[in-house]
């Protein structure tokens, strides 16, 4: 996996020289693209696709849109994001219902892409949602692959049809009619067509799926493709959109760690929605597809938007505003502290969210070391503690620490690193409402500081504090930034490509609690 | 697909028609050739550096010669490595790995006949328990082939034990040759990859493994390193099976493999029908590549 890791670790370094620019120049953006083409070949995007792809980033890099911008190497991450997820499709599609069932699903592919296997996930996800599919049996070519769809029915717990022995005998376009057939007599609901994999250039097995296709009209055919296809992707998605003309793409196999840069060729070329994707073995290892956290995995920017997502579920705003008062008059207490580190455990599990971040790949085992009990621990300090002592630390002394200690069941110790923790978060609070750069570990400068967040914290400090950003992401942002845990503040920094130094980490687990 | 003007060899046509000079876009044009078969960006670059070296050094200003030496540089590489079977133990133990749906089965059905064409007695064991009606597809294609197969005697029965009982029988019934197919397995699942270490001890108490052979799919893309890196620190691969090549995909990433891993590849699927599996030949494949 030596290459993915260098080609991630080349990609934030290029960043992180537009970062330290405040104008992006011509050759900026062409080293930058560069890194982004090979980035994109090694994540097995297809070479046409790549071109169009980097034509297009580098002519909005290079326009108005990032010369205006407070931060570059922020605009160029976005734009880059922004068109992946066009390519992928913007937002996915539902699978298409015919109005007078059956409706008839077709899968076809090339061999081992994963078709009978699909078959019995479709299967067993519809009749999760109350439909009584029918499983029928085209694939009379592969030695027993008849058998493996009964014994995939069955684990679905759906119906087969299978006439046929397979295994070279057998027609399978009479087979599909006879299914379809069945389906209507027997009233299924759906109908799902296992066909042979065959090769896009097999001529001969491309007509036989066209015409299996003429003779059952199916609402949808979904093109199934190995997400681990490589160049190739676009030859087998060109030859089979003119064989059997598939309206949907399925990408299999997605649990590896390949990139997956196949969906973005697929898309690029054939323009069909990709509409789901299959992740493991298991029969229900089965999801619709995300075309936006697609992007992030073709890149390796990080799951940036779910992050967001959780971000400003978990946040609540209200509260975000209060202390953004309470900071600007000096009032941050011990409360507030506890209160923000409760909000960012709703966000899930914290491992998770640093786990997301971009350019997190490498500090994989100290996350696996970071203790969330951390967490826990220093709650129940806190939450020993009196009301006068929460609002006030200054009257904590040696025989209500110990107090304190007792009732939270730990030591003293723990309880006196948690009052300097406290104090110099209270600190950085401070210096935050000042309108000064806070030293959040991780972070390094604050992206776009003096300008963006910065002025907008000014204005709260100067008693405006209901005034916040209209864009979500960026409330959000910083609202986290606030946090005395500063962690998700530091996930949003790191969009722009912040790489934190294995040093600044573990100054960041101290802060939420570490020893 | 009528027109497949993609393919490599199209695009080798259009580069190297004719006694044109070599100009910017020639070597634009091979850059995008040599991508397009999967090489990858880095191999891409290696070779291009190398035959700009070359053609530099030799002062050479003819795409057709340029061509001659892309073709002589892809099979160098590929020939650094020996691509001989060694089959000699009695019996001769052969795992056969890979991710899910590369043609492990098929390609042991395949070998099995190729392997009988030769009079040696072969058994199979059918060692992937996981895959629905795998069992039985090994059994049809040994069938096919004349081999004999020794099957689990149970639903989900753990592979090794069947591996074991598989070498086990071939000892007492003198088989000269024993094909053990394994369940499909991605390699990033930790958990199934210790499986096949396992499995690989096991058949090893018993007689010493002659090859581990990791089925690559062609159609597959940079992901094959990956695939290969992780096969030979579990399973101890010894040599590559290409298969699929009977496709529109080239398969460029095995240079990169063999060039990192230090594999040869040994042998070369290229279609369903039960003849369709040939050893490798450098020479060949180059050709086949460059056009």
């Amino acid at each position: 996996m030596a290459t993915f890791g260098n080609l991630s670790q080349r990609l934030t370094d290029t960043f992180k020289n537009l970062r330290s620019k405040g104008k992006l120049s011509a050759a900026d953006v062409d080293g930058t693209v560069r890194e982004i083409r090979r980035a994109l070949l090694e994540a097995d995007v297809s070479l046409d696709v790549v071109k169009a792809f980097t034509a297009k980033v580098r002519e909005r890099a290079l326009g108005d849109e990032v010369n205006r911008a407070l931060n570059p190497a922020q605009q160029v991450v976005q734009i880059v994001n922004e068109e992946l997820i066009e390519i992928l499709g913007g937002d996915q599609r539902r699978l298409q219902f015919a109005k007078q069932p059956p409706t008839v699903i077709m899968l076809a592919g090339l061999q081992g892409a994963g078709k009978t296997t699909l078959a019995g996930k479709l299967a067993l996800w519809l009749r999760e949602q109350g439909h009584t599919p029918l499983l029928v049996a085209c694939d009379l070519q592969r030695p027993n692959a008849v058998t493996q769809l009964g014994v995939v029915a069955e684990q679905a717990g759906a119906a087969i049809f299978a006439p046929e022995p397979g295994n070279g005998v057998g027609d399978p376009v009479k087979v599909a009619k006879r299914g379809i057939a069945e389906a209507k007599a027997k009233q299924h609901d759906f109908v799902i067509v296992d066909t042979a994999g065959r090769l896009g250039v097999d001529a001969e097995m491309m007509k036989q799926a066209a015409d299996i296709r003429k003779a059952i009209d199916p609402d949808e055919v979904l093109f199934v493709i190995d997400s681990l296809i490589g160049q190739d992707a676009v030859a087998t998605a060109k030859a089979f959109q003119e064989g059997v003309d598939f309206t949907g793409v399925v990408l299999t196999k997605l649990d590896g760690d390949q990139r997956g840069g196949a969906a973005l060729s697929i898309r690029g070329v054939t323009g069909k929605p990709i509409l789901f994707a299959s992740t493991g073995e298991g029969l229900g290892d089965f999801e619709p597809f995300h075309p936006d956290r697609m992007a992030s995995r073709i890149l390796d920017l990080g799951d940036i938007l779910t992050l967001i997502e959780q971000a400003q579920q978990a946040f609540d705003e209200e509260e975000a505003r209060k202390v953004a008062e309470k900071i600007a008059s000096d009032r941050f207490t011990l409360d507030d502290f506890l209160k923000q580190m409760q909000q960012l455990r709703g966000a899930g599990s914290i491992k998770k969210m640093m786990g997301m971040l971009p350019g997190m790949g490498k500090m994989k085992e100290q996350l696996e070391n970071f203790d969330e009990r951390e967490i826990i621990r220093t709650e129940a300090i806190i939450q020993s503690m009196t009301k006068l002592e929460r609002e006030n630390p200054k009257v904590l002394n040696g025989s209500r620490r110990l107090r304190i200690a007792k009732g939270s069941g730990t030591t003293v110790t723990e309880v006196n690193s948690l009052v300097q923790r406290f104090e110099q978060a209270a600190k950085m609070m401070k210096t935050v409402a000042k309108g000064g750069v806070p030293q959040i570990p991780g972070m390094g400068p604050m992206p776009g500081a003096g300008g963006g967040y910065a002025g907008k914290k000014k204005q709260q400090a100067k008693g405006k504090g209901a005034k916040r950003s209209g864009n979500p992401a960026k409330r959000a942002a910083e609202a986290a930034g606030k946090s005395a845990t500063g962690g998700s503040g530091s996930g949003f920094g790191l969009g722009s490509a912040a790489q934190p130094s294995e040093a600044d980490l573990a100054k960041f687990q101290q802060m939420l609690g570490g020893r | 697909m009528a027109e497949r003007s993609w393919s490599f060899a199209n695009v080798f046509r259009n580069v190297f028609g004719g006694a044109e000079p070599i100009s910017d876009d020639t070597w634009d044009d091979l850059e995008a050739a040599l991508l397009t078969a999967d090489f990858g960006p880095e191999t891409t670059e290696s070779l291009l550096e190398e035959l700009r070296d070359a053609v530099e050094r030799l002062r050479v200003t003819e795409v057709k010669e340029l061509r001659r030496m892309l073709r002589d540089s892809i099979e160098d590489r590929l020939a650094a490595f020996d691509p001989t079977l060694k089959l000699s133990d009695r019996p001769a133990v052969i795992l056969v790995v890979g991710v899910n749906g590369v043609g492990k089965t098929t390609t042991i059905g395949k070998f099995a006949n190729y392997l009988r064409s030769f009079d040696k007695r072969v058994l199979v064991g059918a060692a992937d328990t996981f895959r629905a009606a795998a069992v039985e597809q090994l059994a049809t294609w040994a069938e096919r082939a004349g081999a004999s197969i020794v099957k689990p005697q149970q639903q989900g029965q753990d592979p090794a034990s069947v591996a074991f009982q598989t070498v086990e029988h071939a000892k007492s019934e003198d088989y000269d040759i024993v094909l053990v197919d394994t369940a499909g397995r991605l390699q990033s699942k930790g958990g199934l990859m210790d499986e096949l270490s396992k499995v690989r001890r096991v058949i090893e108490k018993q007689s010493p493994i002659a090859e581990v052979l990791l089925v690559l799919d062609a159609t597959t893309g940079q992901n094959g390193l990956a695939q290969a890196e992780a096969f030979i620190e579990h399973a101890g691969v010894t040599g590559l099976v290409l298969t699929k090549l009977d496709g529109s995909a080239k398969g460029g990433f095995v240079l990169a493999v063999q060039q990192k891993t230090g594999l040869p590849i040994k042998l070369i699927g290229q279609g369903e029908g039960i003849g369709d599996l040939t050893g490798f030949t450098p020479h060949v494949f180059a050709q086949q590549l460059v056009g």
